[in-house]
């Protein structure tokens, strides 16, 4: 039996070993056969740039050939680390960081929960509310860490955007400025796209300094900006993101990471246009140029985020607004005092009164008010400019309250403070808000009665809510059955 | 450079026609040759496949939809002058300024600063000259400095020092690493903190953000200052050190010549 067997299992053997090697062959011709297609077609690449950048340095017939003088010659850019790998590099990075910030920016717009009756001050942004949802009191740091990487990275982000900025800039003065109508649209385009970045940034950076120059309202702008600006990035994305992928592949990061100046040499030309014509000798190596970008982002970052960490850190943020400052002892960082909402001693002082509206209507002092069942809760203050506070908070469940009003399960609960002027005077909460055990109305925190700035005599303290609806100087909650 | 944007456009096209043109080979000839017929028709109209129309169209509409919730909001003329101004400040103003801020930094400042190597050549030398010992010998009087550079260090030295004197020091300036990034770098930290948080380091936010946080914007200033100060000092630090290992390295290796 084993007899026939055994040739024709050598002859299957020989046959498989043969099929093997000449598989193996196939495959070593295809692999040449793509590497000559591809090295042809990298050479027909070269050959076609190099003479589009020869026809540009001639003087052509058509007028649209003739650009003007300064930017808008190709020749006017001098700059050898320009090119696509380098905008690519900075592309990628911005990419991930500004997707981040806007998905951090939008996720504060709904912790606001404008849905609430009372709480929306964009009552014409229609449909781009589609998104929005009850935001939850749970995990209690997730808007603080929400704010605190939307302000820290969007910070971060300014030298990457800067330095993409100017690593495509000559193509702001390509000439002739039109080519086709597809072009045109590109271009617009790009209004949303550099518009909206600039926009957001300048009024978010502002904001942070409360420097409130603008003629419009920061909530509602810097929404709706963020919204064309995401148009723009959108589509940007979408046209170039094969191009930009084509360029990060176009050399080596570590080899450019081991580049010293000496051996820095212009990209390759690429169908953009973005290496120069005419390139000059470098001063700077392409890694010196990275470094430098990463170590601005790295300098911003580390001058603000002490102030959204808090503790120890805080006195390294020596530029966040709420950073090393607001160490100063007998100090908690607020983002309103008392004396600018123009609370006077009467206000606050034993004609006090808390108003609890619901089935029935309760009025309580302030002594009756420490008499009810207190609770402490550590939970942070996380202000929608970045910066945060843990503290220890004592004072009455906003659920015990609700009981006493007579609606134990109440819809919204709408809380109102003695602040006669100024934004945020008032807050509705969620039905989640007003049940979760650790939403208090406080009256102490950090084992002190509540100083004046954070809202003596009693103030409410929402877990995972932006600052703002955490109400100072409370004077009126009413229950709500429907939201 | 729209032209050669144009001709990606153009194969682009082509081959996605083609990938149409294949699925229409499996039974669906016209419908295939239709689409080729297509893209060609807008391409010449249009200027790019038709997608590309489709999908600026449909980010025009999101901003436009955007801009319709400003103009509710009764809020339209700040926002459009700011977004237009935002645009003009950063490309028409502040990149010309610092582009034009480059140039005379880089032509009034030196190359690169230069640092003394004195060899005592007294024969034969089996060991390299220890480092701190050259900068504080006085140049000695002989031939002419010959200026090492960085590339050189780089390169190898074979080929550049001065034939082996027979006797007495012999002086040469090694050269540091350009200078002009161990300027410009800290120029532009310095004025990137300046540019944003400019309201805060000038004072001009001091009402609003003392009424937000009672706090008062006075420290900015010299922290702005400090900042600065430092990373220049950092800056000259690092320059030196690294002039100082270039020196080091060439001394090391004239001594190695002579003793070979």
């Amino acid at each position: 039996m084993a007899g026939p067997t055994e040739p024709g299992q050598r002859t299957g053997q020989r046959a498989a070993r043969l099929s093997r090697t000449a598989r193996r062959a196939a495959r070593r011709q295809r692999a040449a056969r793509r590497r000559r297609a591809l090295a042809a077609s990298a050479a027909a690449e070269r050959a076609r740039v190099a003479a589009l950048i020869r026809r540009g340095g001639q003087a052509a017939r058509h007028p649209a050939d003739h650009p003007p003088p300064g930017p808008f010659r190709p020749g006017a850019w001098r700059s050898p680390l320009r090119g696509l790998w380098l905008t690519s590099v900075l592309a990628a990075v911005l990419l991930a960081g500004l997707a981040i910030v806007t998905v951090t920016g939008l996720a504060s717009y709904a912790a606001y929960d404008p849905l609430l009756p009372g709480n929306d001050q964009t009552p014409g942004a229609g449909l781009l509310k589609f998104y929005l949802f009850s935001w939850p009191t749970h995990p209690f740091w997730l808007y603080r860490v929400d704010q605190g990487v939307h302000i820290t990275l969007g910070l971060a982000l300014v030298p990457v955007v800067a330095a993409k900025l100017w690593s495509v800039l000559p193509r702001l003065f390509a000439w002739p400025p039109v080519r086709s109508l597809a072009q045109l649209l590109e271009r617009l385009s790009l209004i949303m796209l550099v518009g909206g970045v600039l926009f957001e940034f300048a009024t978010g950076i502002l904001d942070i300094q409360n420097y409130y120059v603008f003629p419009f309202s920061f909530y509602t702008a810097h929404l709706y900006g963020a919204w064309v600006f995401i148009a723009g990035f959108v589509i940007h994305v979408t046209l170039k993101f094969p191009r930009m992928v084509r360029g990060l592949r176009s050399r080596r990061l570590l080899r450019e990471l081991r580049t010293p100046l000496g051996a820095t040499a212009p990209e390759e030309p690429d169908p953009a246009g973005l290496r120069a014509a005419r390139p000059a000798a470098p001063t700077i190596s392409r890694r010196g140029l990275l470094a430098a970008v990463g170590g601005a982002s790295l300098t911003l970052a580390g001058l603000v985020v002490g102030q959204s960490i808090g503790g120890l850190s805080r006195r390294t943020a020596l530029f966040g607004p709420r950073g090393l400052s607001a160490t100063a002892p007998h100090y908690l960082p607020v983002n309103r005092t008392a004396a600018s909402v123009g609370l006077t001693a009467a206000d606050v002082g034993p004609a006090y009164r808390l108003t609890l509206t619901g089935a029935r209507s309760v009025t309580l002092t302030r002594e009756q008010l420490l008499a009810l069942p207190q609770h402490a809760v550590q939970l942070p203050i996380a202000c929608v400019e970045g910066w945060s506070v843990s503290c220890r908070w004592t004072g009455v469940r906003l659920a015990d309250l609700a009981r006493l009003a007579g609606m134990p399960a109440p819809a919204a609960a709408r809380v109102e403070s003695i602040q006669r002027v100024g934004s945020f005077r008032a807050a509705v909460l969620s039905a989640g808000q007003v049940a979760d055990p650790q939403a208090l109305l406080a009256v102490t925190v950090n084992g002190h009665v509540l100083p004046w700035d954070h809202g003596y005599p009693a103030r409410t303290i929402i877990p995972n809510a932006p600052g703002v609806h955490n109400t100072k100087w409370v004077s009126k909650i009413t229950f709500l059955e429907q939201a | 450079m729209t032209g050669r944007r144009r001709a990606t456009g153009r194969r682009h096209v082509t081959r996605r026609a083609g990938g149409r043109a294949a699925a229409g080979a499996s039974g669906m000839a016209a419908v295939g040759a239709r689409a080729r017929r297509l893209p060609g028709w807008v391409r010449r109209w249009y200027g790019a496949n038709p997608l590309h129309l489709l999908a600026l169209l449909a980010a025009f509409a999101l901003a436009g939809y955007a801009v319709r919730a400003v103009i509710v909001a009764g809020q339209w003329r700040g926002f459009a002058v700011w977004f237009i101004v935002a645009i003009i400040a950063h490309d028409l103003l502040l990149f010309p300024l610092y582009t034009v801020a480059d140039l005379p930094l880089r032509r009034l400042l030196p190359r690169h600063l230069t640092r003394r190597v004195t060899r005592p050549v007294t024969q034969p030398i089996t060991q390299p000259v220890t480092p701190g010992e050259a900068s504080e010998t006085s140049p000695a009087p002989g031939p002419q400095p010959t200026v090492i550079s960085p590339a050189t260090v780089e390169t190898g030295w074979d080929h550049l020092s001065a034939p082996a004197t027979p006797a007495g020091p012999v002086t040469e300036q090694v050269a540091g690493p350009p200078l002009i990034n161990y300027v410009r770098i800290p120029v532009a930290f310095s004025l990137l903190l300046l540019v944003v948080f400019f309201p805060l380091i000038l004072g001009l936010s001091q009402p609003q953000y003392h009424r937000a946080s009672g706090l008062g914007t006075g420290p900015y200033l010299w922290r702005w200052l400090a900042i600065t100060g430092v990373m220049f000092a950092a800056s000259a630090v690092t320059y030196a050190w690294r002039l100082r290992r270039l020196a080091a390295r060439a001394r090391h290796h004239l001594a190695a010549r002579d003793a070979g």
